[in-house]
Parts: structure tokens; C-alpha cells; sequence
């Protein structure tokens, strides 16, 4: 069978890989704390079926050989970790992280989730939940008659008591990195969980040992760029485009062999 | 039966293999760092003594890497580089050889190593890279690698490796069965290379050129099926003129 029905069929479907992650971050272009996914091609291996030098004749040789490409593939998915701009919302359970650096979160299971989202809320125990209620790590207790939450550049988290003067230390949020961010597995729900790629989590205090410090008052926008997707929607449809006209050209060869012999 | 038949046979065979090397090329169209390949038919004659010379096969080949820039994507990532001009970033291909790429959308992996997209580690001055902890990495112009390590002020910025970056004559350069391309001996670094950082470099396939070359290649093709046909009804109105006669 023609060998360019197959080829193009792998530009086929990694244009559609493409196209499902270009989806998905336009999906999320104002999810806060995402990053985008960029999806990373490579080209399959080679065939060769005739190596250079090969004789042509007793006392010649063919100057260039033949090597088939055999298409295209995805590699890899890579979550971009650069920067989102910040969004100043001045709720005081809003945090964003300035630099480097994650909130851990306690997952269901007793493992830790790691996210850039910062949007924290209070359960009826007065911890300090994400939006899906899961605690933050170290876990953070508001007293009941708790009238302002003030939360340090270090994750120092001290609240000012209804008929008490001096404001009182409640805890401290600690940040965690890892040496390849973009290694991290991706849970839905704005969380990480640590893989052999991401490295061993490495928790320290905020603003300190190249972790970035917390912003109260402030979420992380995502940071998908909205323009740049959309080029690479185009991008995406036109090779998917021209892809198939290659399926369509090589499958017309074929009927034509077939109805005229 | 005629030779004709076989002569023709040839050619569209050989215009599949040519088509399979315009698809691979259009299959890369988005694939960063991609080179294509070009695709020529070269006419092979098959001489018995003597004779018209009629016996020509033809013989699809890549005879080379077109090694033209591919469009600059600004993608503001640290890690991302393109070359400016000529020039390769050398990696450690899967069999440990020194191996060259375009692609430069790098990462650091949980030991520290440098490395490309697909894996591969890249080059510094002595081998594959190794990166301490950093809080920030810049990649200078001729490929320097520089972090603030953990816990440092921003100025404490300090170097730790050049990207082994090489401008081979591109003639000598032959692409691998993994699609890196390989010189026959390792080159020496170019210090003269410029690499420019937050951008990726994106494949130099033509489109338009690639898909049109397709369609001539099946135009072609059906020339050469008309050809058979035709010598099948060659052969078919001398079976019948035998067998009226006989």
C-alpha cells in the first residue's frame, strides 16, 4: 500500500493531539493558577532503504541513498510554568505565589496535591480549604470571632480577635518546588502530584531560598495567551488540512490502479 | 510482455516512495526544529550490450537536508532557544553519540540534566550538562548558561556550562534513523553561534511546495498506470490478430 496514506495519518492525528491541547487551554484561559500545556512533536524514525554509496554498477556508486520518514509523533505534553499576571481581588484568603513555588494540599487519599491556585476558603471547622475543600498544608485553624486575616510575604498567617488588642500568630504557609515543575502529573482540579521526572518536593519558608513570596489579596491568572493560541489553532487546522489531502491523493491513486488494470 | 511494462512499473513504484517523503515532510510541518528532505528521481539505465538504450528505471532518492531557517514562534519560556543563523545545539543521541538538532525546547529533569524535548541530553563543554538548583536560568546569545541558585540574591548569577552550539558544513551532515543528524566525525564548538532565548525556531517545511510536489507525483503516477494499461492492450490486440489468423 502506499507508505504515504500511513505517513500522513500520523500528521493526522498529532495535528488532532494538537488541536485537543490548544482546547483545553483556551478552555481554561481564565483558570486561575492554570499553565498551558504546549504539545511537543518529533519525527519518527527512518527507514532506510537504500544507504548511501551503494553500487550502481561494478565500478560506480549512487551518490545519495533513499531514507523514509515514517510521520510525526507526540512526545510530549509540557506544562509551561511561566508566570500569570495577577489580579487584585483584596479577598484575604486570596494568595498568589510571586515566583517559584506551590501550596500543598492534602488530597483525599492522604497523599499531596501541589497548586498555583490560591483561592482558599474556611470549612465549618475553620481550616483553610481549597474551592474543592481540601486542606492546605500546614493546616491553618481561624478562630471563630475573627474579624481580619492578615497573611505575611513569608506565609506568616496572624488574625486580629474580636476584643483582643494584639493580633494573634495562627501559623505559617510554607511553599514547595521542585527542580522540573513541568514534570509534575497534572490531577485536573488545579492540582500536581510529584513523579520521578518533577524531583523530590523541596518545602521551605516563602520569599526564602528562591521560593517566591505570597501575595495577599491577589490570585494568579492562568497563563494562556490567547492570541497565541488561536495562531496555533491555525497552524493546527491547515497542516491537518493538507495532511488529509494527502490521504485523499494517495487513496485516488490507489482507486485509479485498481480501475484501470 | 513488453518491458515497458516493468519500466513503467518502476516508475510508479518509485513515485509512492518519492510521495512517502513529500508526506513525512508535510507531516512535520509543526514538528520544531523540523528540516526537510528533499526528494529527486534519479534515471537508472539497465544497458544489454548493444542496442537503443531504451531500459531506463527510475529511482527515487533524499539526496539531502534542506537546511534552510524555519519561522521564528516567540513562546517567552527561558528554557526555549533558537539558533540565530547557521548552527546546531549538540545533543548525546540514545546510542551516545554527539548527534545535532535545531529543536530547542529544553527542560531540566530531576537529576539536573539538561535536555532536549525528546530526552536527549544536551552538550556543554564536557559532556552532558548538569544543573545545580536554580531559582533562575538565563541562556546568554552564544549559549552560556547561567542560574541564581537557590536562596541567592539576583545578582549572584553565575555561569555554569555553555550549550555546545557548532556550525558544520551542512553538506557533511547526514540525517540519523531517529531524524538527528549526524556528521561522520564530532565538530568542534563554534564560538561564533548565536542562540536567542524565549524563542523556538519552527519547521522549514514548505507547505504549498510539499503539497504540490504530492500532486505532480500522482499525476505522474497515473501517467505510468495508463502506461501498463496501455501495454496491456498492446499485448492484448496481438494475442487476437494471432488468434484471428490462426
Amino acid at each position: 500500500m502506499n507508505p504515504a496514506l500511513y505517513i500522513s495519518k500520523t500528521g493526522l492525528s498529532a495535528q488532532d493531539r494538537q488541536l485537543t491541547s490548544i482546547s483545553n487551554n483556551l478552555a481554561n484561559a481564565s483558570t486561575v493558577g492554570y499553565k498551558r500545556d504546549r504539545v511537543n512533536f518529533e519525527d519518527l524514525l527512518y527507514q532506510v532503504q537504500r544507504q548511501p554509496g551503494g553500487q550502481s554498477s561494478q565500478e560506480t556508486q549512487l551518490p545519495s541513498g533513499l531514507q523514509l520518514g515514517t510521520g510525526v509523533r507526540v512526545v510530549a505534553t509540557q506544562k509551561q510554568f511561566t508566570g500569570g499576571s495577577l489580579q487584585v481581588t483584596e479577598q484575604s484568603l486570596d494568595l498568589a505565589v510571586s515566583n517559584r513555588g506551590f501550596f500543598q494540599i492534602q488530597l483525599p487519599s492522604g497523599d499531596t496535591g501541589y497548586t498555583r491556585n490560591g483561592q482558599f476558603q474556611i470549612n465549618s471547622n475553620g481550616e483553610m480549604v481549597n474551592s474543592s475543600g481540601f486542606l492546605l498544608q500546614p493546616s491553618i485553624v481561624i478562630p471563630e470571632n475573627t474579624n481580619n486575616i492578615t497573611i505575611s510575604q513569608n506565609g506568616i498567617v496572624s488574625a486580629s480577635l474580636s476584643g483582643t488588642p494584639d493580633p494573634q500568630e495562627l501559623g505559617q504557609i510554607t511553599l514547595t518546588d521542585f527542580i522540573n515543575p513541568s514534570g509534575l502529573q497534572s490531577l485536573g482540579g488545579n492540582l500536581f502530584v510529584q513523579t520521578a521526572a518533577s524531583g523530590d518536593p523541596q518545602t521551605g519558608t516563602a520569599g526564602e531560598g528562591g521560593l517566591g513570596s505570597i501575595i495577599q489579596g491577589s490570585l494568579e491568572n492562568s497563563n494562556v495567551d490567547i492570541v497565541e493560541e488561536m495562531v496555533n489553532m491555525i497552524t493546527t487546522q491547515r497542516a491537518y488540512e493538507m495532511n488529509s489531502k494527502v490521504v485523499s491523493t494517495a487513496d485516488q491513486m490507489l482507486q485509479f490502479i485498481s480501475q484501470n488494470l | 510482455m513488453d518491458k515497458a511494462l516493468y519500466i513503467a512499473m518502476s516508475a510508479a513504484k518509485n513515485n509512492m516512495l518519492g510521495q512517502a517523503i513529500r508526506a513525512n515532510n508535510l507531516a512535520n510541518v509543526n514538528t520544531t526544529g523540523f528540516r526537510s528532505d528533499f526528494e529527486q528521481a534519479r534515471s537508472m539505465g539497465v544497458y544489454h550490450g548493444d542496442g537503443m538504450p531504451t531500459r531506463v528505471f527510475a529511482l527515487t532518492e533524499t539526496p539531502q537536508t534542506d537546511f534552510s531557517e524555519g519561522a521564528l514562534i516567540q513562546t517567552g519560556r527561558d528554557l526555549d532557544v533558537a539558533i540565530k543563523g547557521q548552527g546546531f545545539i549538540a545533543v548525546q543521541s540514545a546510542d551516545g553519540r554527539e548527534a545535532y538538532t535545531r529543536a530547542g525546547s529544553l527542560y531540566v529533569d530531576s537529576a539536573g540534566v539538561l535536555r532536549t524535548g525528546n530526552n536527549l541530553p544536551v552538550m556543554g563543554n564536557a559532556g552532558p550538562m548538569a544543573i545545580p538548583e536554580f531559582q533562575k536560568l538565563e541562556i546568554g546569545q552564544d549559549g552560556i548558561v547561567s542560574i541564581v541558585a537557590k536562596g541567592e540574591a539576583p545578582d549572584a548569577l553565575v555561569q555554569i556550562d555553555q550549550i555546545k552550539l557548532v556550525s558544520p558544513d551542512e553538506s557533511t551532515l547526514k540525517k540519523g534513523k531517529d531524524g538527528l543528524l549526524y556528521a561522520e566525525e564530532d565538530v568542534e564548538i563554534d564560538i561564533n553561534a548565536k542562540v536567542v532565548s524565549g524563542f523556538l525556531e519552527g519547521s522549514n517545511v514548505n507547505p504549498v511546495n510539499e503539497l504540490t510536489h504530492i500532486l505532480t507525483l500522482a499525476r505522474q503516477y497515473e501517467m505510468s498506470i495508463k502506461l501498463m494499461k496501455t501495454t496491456e492492450e498492446n499485448s492484448q490486440a496481438s494475442a487476437r490478430l494471432l488468434q484471428s489468423n490462426g
